[in-house]
């Protein structure tokens, strides 16, 4: 008998490898469906607990349609801020080799994994730290007339401080999948490094661009806790959806807690798949 | 007339050592060397995208070696071809004029003379995406000469070809250098397209050139 006849072959081994797919694919599924479990049934528990009702007579009272309208505008302007930096910077760390770039790009990642509350501390403390006889808040405050703190440029600045960081990563990547030599031929062809950017690396980035300003104003959205250090959770002044959540709490009105926070996932949502469509369509 | 004295650029480990050459203009140089040998390198430094450490390169009689790259009127044509995604061809082949703020009659002429010559006419309305290997390469060479380059500077245009269309760009290369009187350096590893096209041959070895020969 020669050796090749003791190997099974292919076609005796067909049902134990189905029965090895089966428990591969079962295993992997209940691991990770459980997570998926999790969200449903939490999403399931808010919309089984609200009504209509609740959500009718939230929506309808004054301070969270103001909430509503100061998350919209606050997020709004924080992403529009966190492209407006995350774009050249991005780009920056993407193309050149600069002393101390290590150290940027750690400092970048610090909003991200800090937690939020300590963001909120920080800040506060920068802009009323003394020096000597100045302070940053006293003459925002005094001297140009734009108070930050308490107020909503604070709220503004808070939700910018985190969305932004996200936006230059996600920015960083988008220039890292460029190709650098299109814009080195440009240079040939008589750009300057401006001329470069924004006619050949720029256009090429703008569905990084969509990308980032999405992730930023998701972000935005869920910001609390440096808004509730630096900018306070006033009704009718700084209060956006997520403070909105936590004042209805604790006052124990659980129902307009609940039901301000679906509006919060209709709006993630929305945005979530703003952010699919976008990386759904083929690039070309 | 271009040349190149006793240049050295250092990259990390590699570096090329004291090269000078010199070519004519109008003339079709053409730079062998085995992979790694540091032609592209050479091609960078000429046109301005690698710093040299030592010696000059000179173009039209102005040394230009620490000149920024938009400045040297050098055009170039990257192995990858690095073409715009997000241009068409006849973007492609405006680009270096409109940035020159040439007017736009000008700019119109050129590019369909050029794209004539290219034999691209056909394709000037479309994106770079679905085109062949040969029409992206008539392409680049279009958007490098369009602004009339003293030198242009080609890294291995042939070399991704198959042998018909490789064919068809000899014809074309000499052509061009024939109607725009164009001084070229051509790299290559490829002894038939050395033959076919060089009025000069320089040979590079592990950074250093290790011959000139005058082919014809």
């Amino acid at each position: 008998m020669s050796r090749m006849d003791s190997v099974p072959t292919t076609h005796s081994r067909l049902p134990r490898r189905r029965v090895s797919d089966a428990v591969f694919f079962g295993t992997m599924s209940l691991l990770g469906g459980s997570y998926v479990l999790l969200i449903v049934a939490m999403l399931g528990a808010d919309a089984y607990y609200t009504t209509p009702g609740h959500i009718r007579d939230a929506l309808l009272k004054p301070e969270i349609q103001y909430a509503i309208r100061l998350t919209l505008v606050s997020c709004s302007i924080s992403a529009i801020l966190s492209i407006w930096v995350a774009t050249p910077l991005g780009y920056l760390l993407s193309r050149y080799r600069f002393p101390g770039r290590w150290l940027v790009d750690t400092l970048i990642d610090i909003p991200i994994v800090l937690p939020p509350l300590v963001l909120g501390l920080s800040l506060l403390i920068l802009f009323h730290l003394r020096f000597g006889d100045f302070r940053l808040e006293d003459w925002l405050r005094k001297d140009v007339g734009f108070p930050v703190t308490y107020a909503v440029p604070g709220v503004i600045l808070a939700q910018f401080s985190v969305a932004c960081a996200f936006a230059v990563r996600t920015m960083r990547s988008t220039f890292d999948e460029i190709d650098p030599r299109a814009e080195a031929v440009a240079r040939t062809l008589g750009c300057s490094r401006w001329q470069a950017f924004f006619y050949v690396a720029f256009p090429q980035a703008w569905r990084g661009i969509v990308t980032a300003l999405t992730i930023a104003w998701a972000r935005s959205l869920g910001e609390f806790g440096p808004i509730l250090v630096f900018a306070g959770a006033t009704r009718g002044q700084t209060e956006v959806l997520s403070t909105t959540v936590f004042l209805e709490l604790s006052v124990g009105n659980l129902e307009a807690s609940v039901a301000v926070s679906l509006l919060m996932v209709a709006m993630a949502v929305i945005v979530l798949v703003v952010l699919r469509a976008l990386h759904a369509e083929p690039r070309s | 007339m271009m040349s190149v004295e006793h240049l050295t650029v250092r990259a990390g480990t590699f570096s090329l050592s004291d090269i000078s050459f010199r070519i004519e203009t109008g003339q079709y140089a053409v730079l062998m060397g085995r992979t790694g040998c540091g032609k592209t390198s050479l091609l960078e430094a000429v046109c301005g995208l690698r710093r040299v450490t030592a010696g000059r390169i000179v173009c039209r009689g102005d040394d230009v070696t620490h000149w920024d790259p938009a400045d040297r009127h050098v055009g170039y044509v990257p192995q990858d071809l690095a073409l715009f995604p997000t241009f068409s061809v006849r973007e492609h082949l405006e680009f270096a004029l409109r940035i020159r703020r040439a007017a736009t009659a000008l700019i119109k002429q050129r590019v369909d003379d050029l794209a004539e010559l290219l034999g691209i006419t056909g394709l000037l309305s479309r994106t770079i995406a679905g085109l062949s290997g040969g029409e992206r390469q008539r392409v680049a060479l279009g958007r490098a000469l369009s602004f009339e380059p003293s030198v242009l500077l080609l890294d291995e245009p042939l070399s991704a070809l198959d042998d018909a269309t490789r064919n068809d760009l000899y014809s074309l290369l000499k052509k061009l250098q024939v109607r725009t009187g164009v001084t070229t350096l051509h790299v290559t590893h490829n002894r038939e397209e050395a033959a076919v096209l060089a009025d000069r041959l320089f040979v590079l070895d592990a950074g250093q050139l290790v011959e000139q020969t005058a082919v014809k």
